[in-house]
């Protein structure tokens, strides 16, 4: 599970191009919950809120690396199962203690289909 | 005219303080704000560090400034990169990360760091502290020495000051052996005398904290990987697995430095707190060094804050900071402590008024000149601190009755000296919030201490001063204080007690959480409700709750304990802690064909299996194929027995059969709070039944006492002895009617200890006990309603309640 997630340098990964990946429909994600996608960029949990909104973010809480996709999720947030911190969907950030490092990508959703925004390495595209 | 750029350089205590008072003064509509923070947080609470590290509050809990406030304010924060450059010629500043802005005004607000004394051994080859040694300054210090703490058997602290001993206190909790190293006579120097000093250390020691004094250390041992112990001066040694080192701070000037600022021991500035080289320069904070003082605690930024503020909006230009008297209050283990000014006469005029009483740990030392207080150390009894800090702040001229400057004799009525304290008396030092502050919280129709609290974050810090704000509150609204209505309720979100809750279910037909918050919250969510909610529903409506696995947590959504690393724990039923060779062999079977990391016994006399993924969870539970030991929820958790009567030379009772039989009726039923029993076969109480929600303990004749409200946990209750009974069936007859009282009249996490305490035993004995209120018949049968519905939540591997429960991962092609 950990095989392919890399510790590829940032810049790599910031200059790489802009792929966008498949990930699945809207309704593989129950309503106000989450499901993992791996990633090089490490797990990314792709949340869908009550509303049907459709959300990226690294499945990490910035915390103590709880797991977010586990947590329960309100309107636009998400709470860390570990330790309770809230963490903003959009931005990512923590709206209790902030960190900017809980990363965001990019998502579409075209007909209940999920695209997932990844900035591939060159070498694992 | 456009608005002018703020640029704040540092986002912690002072910096996010000087940011509101510009606010407070109308700053939004004069000034572009941008702030810049090293540290990846917004602004929280750096006093409370302490409290995070001894785990009693959460580091959410000390946030000051979450990233809302900074968007609702119009602030641009950058965190997590420091700013390297200053170039104030051409009025920009860089950081690490890159960012690059212009500013007509800065401020600097870097604070201090922890000084790392120059010893062999501290620091790797990289320079940065070796794996094992930490500093104690921020969050993520805190978040590293807890990590490596739990893993620790023996720690040295470097440093016998304040925060060196607030670390020991923390390190204490979390189960190691903890010694304090001090190079100085006694502890604390900055703040306590000799004998004080001693009296501490006898406190510090009574709890365990090992303290060495007069030792310098002269290098921290390690084997190139792990810390291994410390070597001192003297030629002895310490063996230890890890360090903290507290030995001072030091300001973080060098970017003043590198700006071309005049920085001595840290940024000099002048009255208004501008640098004294550059008008367009303000410092605030320990990075300032002002007429020649450097300091170190918070009380002096506030007023810092307040004087820039007031230069920068043009309110008042004049704004001048003088200087403060440094007067502190604290609690060191527990030991009450205040202390102003100096700790020894100097002069010959001084004069010495001094009390001593160890056998009970007080000590009171006053240093008056020409009548006025300039030293004080107070320990143990602090009830003159308020009085002594004031006179010693504004050097008002003592009463001549030396006496009553350390005891209230003939006191005067409370309510004159709330009345004769000055509006601008500091009532808490932590947050700098005055008397008057606190008036005008109550004036503006603010009617709880709680609500004053929040709105002036006063008692917020050390909380020494809660006492004294609860009072006030009193004082200003006279009659009218209100306690914090919330805290009668079940839970916060939704404003009715656990009773009246019940009926507005039952009257409203309420089946799901959404619909409660519609109806009852009007319409607002709180997702700190939502579980005790959940719970609450399904003990009413059973089977017709209408599950919204949403508002669940997520212990509950996969019927095991999630780890810290996002797996789960495994641990099936073992009704009083029994089980056959051929359940020991499946569970030895499933730990090796799942690859459990780790097989463990738990306090409740089960076996757990510890690692299991998310999406191995249905086939370990069918190849166990055992019922759940419902390990993760809030709900009758487990029954511990001695070995009772069939093999015990002591047993007066089978308590191993009374246990199954507990565990076979009450499997799984949810309550506002877990629910621990344990059965034992006679008063040896080799189970700890005395200390359990419930316990039954045999005491001959085919008796049991009933006992409730124990508590072993981070608290620690005997439980109260409920009743008598004569029979196993009698016992469960009587524990069934009090789970079911305390499931319709207990808030959500209350434990039985608290509730217990909180309802009284009289009325729990006549209500479960003597039926006075003739509700145990009905009592009965909801609880038996609540057993008949009840359904092995593991058999959801074949039947998942959701499409994708136990498949976390989308496959991606
Ligand atoms: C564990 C602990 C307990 C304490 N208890 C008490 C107490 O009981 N009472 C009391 O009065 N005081 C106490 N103090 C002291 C108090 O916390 C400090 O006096 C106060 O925090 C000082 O505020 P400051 O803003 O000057 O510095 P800080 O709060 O340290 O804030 C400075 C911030 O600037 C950041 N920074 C530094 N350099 C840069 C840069 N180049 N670019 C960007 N950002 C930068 C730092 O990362 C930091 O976040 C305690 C301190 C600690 C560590």
């Amino acid at each position: 599970m950990d095989g392919i997630t890399s510790n590829l340098p940032d810049t790599a990964l910031v200059t790489a191009e802009l792929a966008w990946i498949e990930v699945g429909r809207v309704s593989d994600i129950p309503p106000a919950g989450a499901r993992v996608v791996q990633s090089p960029h490490g797990d990314i949990a792709i949340f869908r809120t009550a509303e049907d909104e459709v959300f990226a973010i690294r499945n990490r809480c910035p915390h103590l690396g709880g797991p977010l996709s586990e947590g329960i999720v309100h309107g636009a947030r998400v709470t860390c199962p570990l330790h309770n911190w809230v963490i903003d969907l959009a931005s990512g950030g923590a709206t209790g203690p902030d960190t900017g490092c809980t990363g965001t990508f990019p998502v579409q959703v075209e007909d209940g289909s999920i695209r997932l925004g990844l900035r591939l390495p060159v070498s694992a595209v | 005219m456009g608005k002018r750029k703020l640029v704040v350089i540092g986002n912690g205590m002072a910096g996010a303080r000087a940011v509101e008072e510009v606010l407070a003064r109308g700053g939004a509509d004069m000034f572009d704000i941008t702030m810049f923070g090293d540290e990846r947080y917004g602004n929280y609470n750096r006093i409370l560090l302490s409290n995070v590290l001894n785990g009693s509050q959460d580091p959410a809990e000390i946030v000051m400034n979450p990233l809302d406030w900074y968007a609702e304010n119009g602030i641009t924060l950058h965190s997590g990169a420091p700013v390297t450059d200053i170039d104030r010629a051409a009025k920009t500043v860089r950081s690490s990360a890159g960012v690059h802005v212009h500013y007509d005004y800065l401020l600097i607000a870097t604070g201090s760091r922890a000084f790392i004394p120059p010893v062999e051994g501290m620091t790797g080859p990289d320079g940065k502290l070796r794996n094992g040694v930490f500093a104690f300054r921020t969050l993520d210090d805190c978040d590293g020495i807890i990590a490596h703490a739990k893993k620790s058997t023996q720690a040295a602290v470097i440093g016998g000051g304040l925060l060196g001993l607030e670390a020991a206190r923390g390190l204490i909790n979390h189960g190691c052996a903890v010694h304090v190293i001090h190079i100085g006579n006694h502890l604390m120097e900055q703040q306590l005398d000799g004998p004080a000093g001693a009296m501490l250390r006898a406190s510090m020691e009574a709890m365990g904290v090992t303290v060495h004094l007069k030792k310098a250390t002269t290098a921290v041992t390690h084997d190139g990987e792990k810390i291994t112990g410390l070597a001192f001066k003297d030629g002895t040694t310490l063996d230890c697995d890890m360090v903290v080192v507290s030995a001072g701070i030091r300001p973080n000037a060098e970017i003043g430095l590198r700006a071309g600022l005049t920085v001595e021991r840290a940024i000099v500035v002048d009255d208004k707190m501008r640098s004294v080289d550059d008008s367009t320069v303000y410092v605030v904070g320990e990075c300032a060094q002002h007429r020649g003082r450097v300091y170190g605690l918070v009380a002096p930024l506030w007023d810092q804050a307040k004087v820039f503020a007031e230069n920068i909006t043009g309110r008042n230009r004049d704004a001048a900071y003088h200087g403060s008297k440094l007067a502190t209050k604290l609690k060191v283990m527990g030991v009450e402590v205040a202390a102003m000014g100096i700790t020894e006469p100097v002069e010959e005029r001084d004069e010495v008024v001094q009390f001593t009483e160890p056998k009970r740990g007080t000590y009171k030392k006053l240093i008056v000149r020409d009548g006025r207080l300039v030293g004080g150390i107070l320990m143990g009894d602090i009830s003159k601190a308020a009085y002594l800090m004031q006179a010693f702040d504004r050097d008002t001229p003592l009463p001549e009755e030396r006496l009553s400057l350390l005891f209230d004799i003939g006191a005067p009525a409370e309510k004159v000296t709330l009345d004769e304290m000055p509006d601008e008396a500091q009532v808490c030092n932590c947050n700098g919030v005055t008397k008057g502050a606190i008036g005008a919280c109550v004036a503006g129709g603010m009617k709880s201490a709680l609500a004053v609290m929040k709105a002036t974050r006063g008692g917020m810090g050390c909380g020494s001063c809660k006492g004294l704000i609860n009072e006030l509150v009193e004082f200003y609204a006279g009659g009218e204080v209100e306690e914090d209505p919330s805290i009668h309720y079940y839970v916060p979100g939704v404003p009715l007690p656990t009773d009246e809750l019940i009926d507005a279910i039952k009257i409203n037909g309420l089946k799901s959480v959404s619909s409660v918050f519609k109806v009852l919250a009007g319409g607002k969510e709180d997702p700190g409700s939502k579980p005790g909610l959940a719970v609450l529903l399904s003990m009413i409506w059973k089977s017709e709750y209408e599950d919204e696995r949403d508002a669940k947590f997520i212990n509950d959504r996969m019927h095991g304990n999630i780890q810290k690393d996002g797996t789960f724990s495994v641990i099936p039923e073992m009704p009083g802690g029994v089980c056959t060779p051929d359940e020991l062999k499946r569970i030895a079977d499933v730990a090796v064909k799942y690859n459990v990391p780790l097989v463990k016994l738990t306090g409740g006399q089960r076996i757990d299996l510890v690692g299991v993924p998310r999406d191995d969870l249905p086939g370990v539970w069918r190849d166990l194929g055992m019922p759940a030991g419902h390990a993760w929820g809030k709900s009758y958790r487990t029954c511990k027995s001695c070995i009772g009567t069939d093999y015990c030379r002591f047993g007066l009772g089978d308590s191993m059969a009374l246990a199954t039989k507990i565990e076979n009726r009450f499997r799984g039923i949810d309550s506002p709070g877990k629910l621990k029993l344990a059965t034992a076969g006679c008063p040896r109480n080799c189970s700890e039944a005395y200390v359990k929600d419930i316990g039954a303990v045999a005491i001959g004749d085919g008796k049991w006492e009933i006992y409730i409200g124990g508590a072993a946990g981070a608290h620690i209750r005997k439980g109260d002895l409920l009743c008598v009974v004569g029979s196993h069936d009698e016992a469960l007859s009587v524990m069934g009617r009090f789970i079911q009282y305390y499931r319709e009249t207990a808030k959500w996490k209350e434990r039985t200890y608290a509730y217990v305490e909180r309802v009284g035993m009289a009325k729990l004995k006549s209500i479960v006990v003597d039926d006075s209120d003739g509700i145990g018949a009905r009592l009965d049968r909801s609880l038996q309603e609540s057993i008949d519905a009840y359904v092995d939540p593991w058999l959801e591997r074949d039947a998942p309640a959701t499409s994708h429960q136990f498949s976390s991962l989308i496959p991606v092609p």
